[in-house]
């Protein structure tokens, strides 16, 4: 391995440095048919699930081809996406706020070849590369994290648990089927990267321990303060702390008071909390964000705990494709999974789920827990 | 030949979804055979040992990278996320593993020559393993080592007319939904607005000057197809004032049954003969909708532009042609007060380059966040703590009722002193003279 020099001098950092450039123009990267009607669109339709065309005043059609993406991709696999894009699409292609792929073309025929194409290529273990889908009232892809592959704090993986719950709700993907669409989120900790607080379901990795104190090293490794100020419900408190016979400046963690956030964490590189039994997941539902008939809402948590089960998460996977198919079997035309929660009660939907009540579900944190109770006679026997 | 055994992930290459650990295994076997003769600027093996490291995390159930790590390029604060493994002797090829975001191009629409010199860059560079893309928006190149950040800095810069993406307290990367360019629904250009704020605030982005981080989402419509209202500090939705436009002949070809309703949307399963009264009117969140001899009438003024009927009936009822953004600001995620979606600031704006009204909201509130914010305080949690009336001080907006679900019920208000006649100076010898002790 010899390095190569990109004309980089070290020796000069500041020289011939170019900054505050920004991205790209997004106009290099238009197809000319979405450059001539852009702003022009009349109406669209979807042919089938993944397909869709566009349709301008100008009479100009865009046919769209929509497929999966495991988001986290090799160079070889982008690289597959730019030849085919190159053989249908002019050398054109786009990604969706869910990180689908999306091809482009004006021409019915070319997309339908292009469907064809897509759905043809198989990675050599057996699953599909590019399965056409994800439109319409169905699942789309699962916006999801970092997990196991490249973050400090996860309480389970991403990658593993979204390739798991896609396989066992991969025929939603390929169909139109359900009263409305259903977005399924995950993050791998409650900092809740990405969109677990408000989809239809969301998966959340969760600890369930109180974090491990490296008292020698925590003064060393961080500001104290700043620990202290990271506790939501202020379980943390500086504390000088003997240890091996040494007296270290540290912090004292009230274990009732903590309920596992990992924020600390965050903040302290010397108060470790994952567990290989204590970490697992939560599961969350009925959260919006669109604004159509009712307004966008929070997701909720009904399931407390599962416990990370590598590498395929059974009972996860399991639970939400319930969920999914009592949603699809009672809710109404259009209802997102939350509407339909909401107008038959929750203590239906945790009987017709089939999902036990528990203690957790309550919640306690601070004042607007009151409203979350039931201040009414209105309830279901 | 892997490098590694890595039973349990192998299970994860069965079943119908794109596996991640069979185009991993790809990339790693492309490196092995290195069939373009590439001199790889860091191990070889980095994919090996990432299958590797990922193996001992599924039978460990813990994560194996170390905590934090602050590295960068000269001139920016933020940018790149620092990673080591915590087994570095057993997985050399993923000691360092930093990752990169790069900024996005408006909408994600690429050019395959402009993707290929993404790839080709990476390839000699880092891993060959990207994110596309991350939840911000960012293109994101995952696993270099510290010495080629800068070379891939140069690159990037000098040969690809690319800058980085945000990370630290600071402005991330914005992003936005397709908008005008695919979308008949778009209220305003997303794409636009968006690349004509990141360029503005390209300091902000790079150097992080605030309290805590601070994002941006585009909505064309109130769908949010980018999640602004949940997932940024400052969220952008396209609405529009002024009437929906109704072609009545398409009205009755959803009637008749000759378009589908929903453009096709429920096309997987047999909802019956289409019913405009079930369907629309009665799903109408104002119920200000109705049928009028044949016709569908809308009370415009009445309406909250959810998009129900539009997205039910694409082909016969659009968006007004007064059109622009509301502005919602203090979405966050549940760390550390709780979750928040955004809460309603300013209800209309014309969207206009330059765009020095939206600028004027933002940098006034800015001012207030960066002068006031707590260290790490999202402004969701300042509003919280300060008060939406001080939010609307300082960004010099006038109350109105659109600015709440509803009125609070609790009678603690306060007052200023002006707003008293009197003030609150008093002599208690003076009450005194009428209230005896």
């Amino acid at each position: 391995m010899a390095f190569i020099s990109s004309g980089y001098n070290p020796d000069k950092p500041m020289e011939d440095r170019i900054t505050d450039i920004g991205p790209r123009h997004y106009e290099e990267f238009y197809p000319p048919v979405i450059k001539a009607n852009k702003g022009k669109w009349l109406y669209h339709e979807i042919l089938e699930p993944g397909v869709y065309v566009h349709v301008s005043e100008t009479g100009d059609e865009v046919y769209t081809v929509r497929t999966g993406g495991a988001r986290l991709m090799t160079v070889t696999h982008i690289r597959e996406i730019c030849e085919i894009a190159d053989k249908y699409c002019d050398g054109y292609v786009r990604f969706t706020t869910r990180n689908n792929i999306e091809f482009m073309t004006p021409s019915k025929e070319t997309a339908y070849a292009l469907k064809a194409d897509l759905e043809s290529r198989k990675f050599a273990g057996g699953s599909f590369k590019f399965p056409v889908g994800g439109t319409g009232a169905g699942i789309t892809n699962i916006v999801h994290t970092q997990g196991w592959i490249h973050c400090h704090t996860p309480a389970t993986d991403a990658s593993g648990p979204v390739k798991a719950t896609m396989d066992v709700l991969f025929d939603d993907f390929k169909n139109m089927r359900l009263p409305a669409h259903l977005r399924v989120s995950l993050a791998c900790c409650l900092n809740m990267c990405g969109a677990v607080h408000c989809s239809d379901i969301a998966i959340l990795g969760y600890h369930r321990k109180p974090p491990i104190l490296d008292h020698e090293y925590l003064d060393k490794m961080c500001e104290i303060p700043l620990a202290v100020a990271a506790c939501p419900t202020a379980a943390i408190r500086p504390s000088k702390v003997e240890y091996e016979g040494k007296t270290y400046n540290s912090v004292a963690v009230k274990q009732d008071r903590c309920m596992f956030c990992g924020n600390c964490y965050t903040m302290c590189p010397s108060m470790p909390l994952a567990d290989t039994e204590g970490d697992g997941i939560v599961l969350m539902v009925g959260g919006k964000v669109s604004n159509r008939i009712s307004r966008p809402t929070f997701s909720k948590v009904v399931v407390a705990f599962i416990p990370n089960e590598t590498p395929r998460w059974p009972t996860t996977t399991a639970t939400i494709k319930r969920i999914v198919d009592v949603y699809a079997a009672n809710a109404k035309k259009y209802e997102r999974l939350g509407e339909w929660a909401e107008r038959i009660g929750w203590e239906r939907f945790f009987e017709k789920c089939e999902l036990p009540f528990t203690h957790h579900l309550i919640d306690d944190f601070r004042d607007p827990a009151y409203y979350t109770w039931r201040h009414t006679t209105q309830f279901k026997f | 030949m892997a490098k590694h055994a890595t039973p349990l992930l192998d299970q994860l290459e069965s079943g119908p979804w794109p596996s991640f650990v069979s185009d991993i295994k790809q990339e790693a076997a492309s490196r092995a055979k290195n069939e373009k003769g590439i001199d790889y600027q860091i191990p070889v093996d980095a994919c090996e040992d990432l299958l590797g490291v990922m193996e001992l995390s599924y039978v460990h159930k813990r994560t194996h990278w170390k905590h934090g790590g602050i590295v960068g390029v000269f001139g920016y604060g933020g940018g790149v996320i620092g990673r080591y493994c915590d087994q570095p002797e057993m997985f050399p090829g993923v000691a360092h593993f930093h990752t990169i975001r790069v900024n996005q191009p408006g909408g994600k629409f690429y050019t395959t020559e402009y993707l290929r010199q993404l790839c080709d860059l990476w390839e000699l560079r880092g891993s060959g393993l990207t994110n596309m893309h991350g939840s911000t928006g960012d293109i994101v190149f995952i696993g270099t080592t510290t010495p080629q950040l800068e070379e891939i800095f140069f690159e990037l810069t000098h040969n690809l007319n690319q800058d980085l993406g945000g990370s630290g307290s600071n402005l991330r990367t914005p992003s936005d939904c397709i908008g005008e360019a695919r979308c008949e629904y778009a209220c305003y250009d997303t794409q636009a607005l968006c690349y004509a704020l990141t360029m503005e605030y390209q300091d902000e982005l790079h150097r992080p000057a605030f309290p805590y981080k601070f994002k941006f989402k585009f909505d064309g419509c109130p769908n949010c197809c980018v999640a602004s209202i949940a997932r940024s500090d400052m969220s952008f939705i396209g609405v529009w004032k002024d009437a929906i436009k109704i072609d009545q002949k398409a009205v009755q070809a959803y009637i008749g049954g000759e378009l589908k309703p929903n453009a096709g949307a429920h096309a997987g399963r047999d909802w019956g003969k289409f019913d405009i009264q079930k369907e629309v009117l009665d799903l109408c969140p104002t119920k200000c909708m109705w049928m009028e001899g044949g016709k569908l009438v809308i009370d415009d003024k009445e309406c909250n532009h959810c998009m129900h009927c539009i997205n039910v009936m694409p082909r016969a009822l659009r968006i007004g042609d007064d059109r622009g953004l509301a502005i919602l600001v203090g979405a966050k995620a549940p760390i550390l007060d709780g979750a928040q979606m955004g809460s309603l600031l300013v209800p209309f704006i014309k969207v206009e380059d330059p765009y020095d009204e939206i600028k004027e909201v933002i940098e006034n509130i800015w001012d207030w966040w960066m002068e006031e914010g707590k260290n790490r305080e999202r402004l969701g949690e300042l509003i919280k703590r300060q008060g939406f009336q001080k939010l609307l001080e300082v960004t010099g907006i006038d109350p109105m009722p659109q600015h709440v679900q509803e009125p609070r019920h609790n009678p603690y208000i306060f007052w200023k002193e002006e707003e008293v006649p009197g003030g609150w100076q008093r002599d208690i010898k003076e009450f005194r003279k009428y209230h005896q002790r």
